[in-house]
């Protein structure tokens, strides 16, 4: 089962694409454009991003985004996971904290800067706290509705067995039948916190990080370098996750083969 | 010793325009040590109700249920349960299912395992150990559901239209292998089933409910020799008897 409808999708097939992409975008940019403030051309990106290697920046750039990323996505797992299970398991606890959730949810976390700035200062926290309130509710909510979503027979089959205790139950019955909603929503939360990075880093918190090189090159209207830093937000997230697809699906949903397609 | 002694329970739930419905009126059994009986009911005659009552799963309003001497109180170790539903958990491979309630029990893993592959090798599926139950075709979900329940050693076995998803064949092949793992293990079945074919096949007594309140109609002994033949003139004559009874005494009104 689920080997047979195997995804034999021709990877040489993208590979084209990319290529006749980046020889078009050459092209317009070199040929029909011809101005690098406006559209810099892939050989200038390529060039661009040679020195920045060679300058050595990049990598504490990247370090940095690294560390602002996993505050916020750390925190946002630990408040986000506990809550959701809470949340999902006692309907008096739902009843109380849904509401505040669902009037905060909606406000974007970009207005939260001011106050992270306030709270803060420029550190990495608040860095860390801005990619946190993008993360922290995609967690909540998919941790909360895998737990609502347990079939009763689960929870039934496991109390005969002798799994009778709320915290047994949790452990040994709800949390790994939810976890592939759980997983869905950290997944979610990794590419909205990795969104947020760009704007968490605008506001000064470092003189390094992805976000801040992309605004700083802006500045001095270095666009072939904000294209590779652009490039590099978008290559890395994409890394995360794939990382994050190829683990967590191989090691902890591989009894799912077969049930989805 | 063993005995399941049921005395006028009563149940029912709260409908919408604030009457009541009930379920289960004063409803009293007994059920022998080691004895294999069906319930026998049309759909919504609350036969589920009552087993689920048994299991400890839900309380009665009034009335007792009693096994070996103790009124059962909440889910229960001495009692094991096969539900309708498919209900082993997919994220635990076979033999971590059938093992999982000597797990909650806290057995070390190594006896567990031991035990758990006895079960497995009951149910003939030895061969299926580390496959997930997505892995495994309906009729062999159900066997290591009943491997699984059986694990624990329970005193009864409660069944609740386990067969009732699968097609004819596979059916009345687990049919058998059921009955072959009451003769070994000889545990009290309790049966649910709407099928009067399954009742007369499996049980030595078929209890037939009457449906809306439910309480009880017709017990029917069934003295056939085991193995039973489904195509003898008996088997056909005990069967036209059954649904004779049911269709003149306990068919919907």
């Amino acid at each position: 089962m689920g080997r047979f409808v195997k995804n034999d999708r021709d990877w040489r097939l993208g590979v084209l694409a990319v290529a006749l992409a980046l020889i078009a975008w050459q092209f317009i940019a070199a040929v029909i454009i011809r101005y690098p403030f406006i559209l810099p051309a892939p050989t200038d990106v390529a060039l661009a991003f040679v020195s920045l290697v060679a300058k050595g920046d990049i990598f504490i750039d990247l370090g940095t985004s690294l560390v602002h990323f996993a505050i916020g996505l750390g925190l946002a797992l630990l408040v986000g996971i506990p809550l959701g299970i809470i949340m999902g398991w006692n309907r008096r606890v739902e009843a109380l904290v849904d509401p505040l959730i669902e009037l905060l949810r909606p406000i974007p976390p970009l207005a939260w800067i001011p106050f992270a700035i306030i709270w803060f200062g420029l550190t990495s926290f608040s860095a860390g706290f801005i990619i946190f309130i993008g993360a922290v509710f995609p967690i909540i909510i998919n941790t909360y509705s895998g737990f609502r979503g347990v079939p009763r027979v689960f929870v039934e089959a496991g109390k005969m067995l002798g799994c009778t205790k709320d915290r047994d139950l949790v452990r040994y019955i709800a949390f790994p039948a939810a976890l592939p909603s759980v997983a869905a929503g950290i997944r979610i939360a990794t590419g909205v916190g990795w969104m947020c990075l760009v704007a968490a880093e605008l506001f000064g918190v470092s003189n390094f990080g992805l976000g801040q090189k992309l605004w700083f090159y802006y500045s001095l209207h270095q666009m072939d370098s904000v294209v590779v830093y652009m490039i590099l937000l978008g290559l890395i997230g994409l890394a995360f996750d794939m990382i994050f697809r190829s683990y967590v699906d191989k090691k902890f949903l591989k009894w799912r083969t077969g049930e989805v397609a | 010793m063993g005995d399941l002694v049921i005395q006028s329970l009563n149940q029912s739930f709260p409908r919408d325009d604030g009457s009541r419905l009930v379920v289960l009126e004063n409803l009293g059994l007994t059920v022998k040590d080691k004895e294999f009986v069906c319930i026998l009911g049309s759909s919504g005659c609350g036969k589920t109700t009552l087993l689920r009552m048994i299991a400890g799963l839900d309380t009665a309003e009034s009335g007792s249920i009693v096994l070996d001497g103790e009124e059962i109180r909440g889910p229960n170790p001495k009692v094991g349960m096969v539900f309708q539903e498919y209900s082993l958990f997919p994220w635990r491979t076979v033999i971590d299912n059938i093992a999982f309630g000597l797990e909650m029990r806290g057995m070390p893993k190594e006896e567990r395992y031991r035990v758990a592959e006895e079960y497995l090798e009951l149910v003939n599926l030895s061969q299926f150990r580390d496959s997930f139950p997505s892995e495994l075709s309906g009729g062999m979900r159900q066997r290591v559901a009943v491997a699984r329940a059986l694990a624990l050693d329970p005193v009864v076995l409660l069944m609740d239209e386990p067969f009732g998803a699968l097609d004819a064949q596979t059916r009345n092949k687990l049919q058998i292998e059921l009955l072959e793992i009451w003769e070994k293990t000889k545990k009290t079945v309790v049966f649910i089933t709407h099928s009067v074919d399954e009742a007369v096949f499996l049980s030595d007594r078929v209890v037939v409910l009457t449906p809306r309140p439910g309480r009880i109609c017709q017990v029917y002994e069934i003295r056939l020799p085991r193995p039973r033949d489904r195509t003898s003139p008996e088997f056909a004559e005990i069967r036209r008897q059954v649904l004779d009874l049911i269709n003149q005494h306990c068919s919907i009104q």
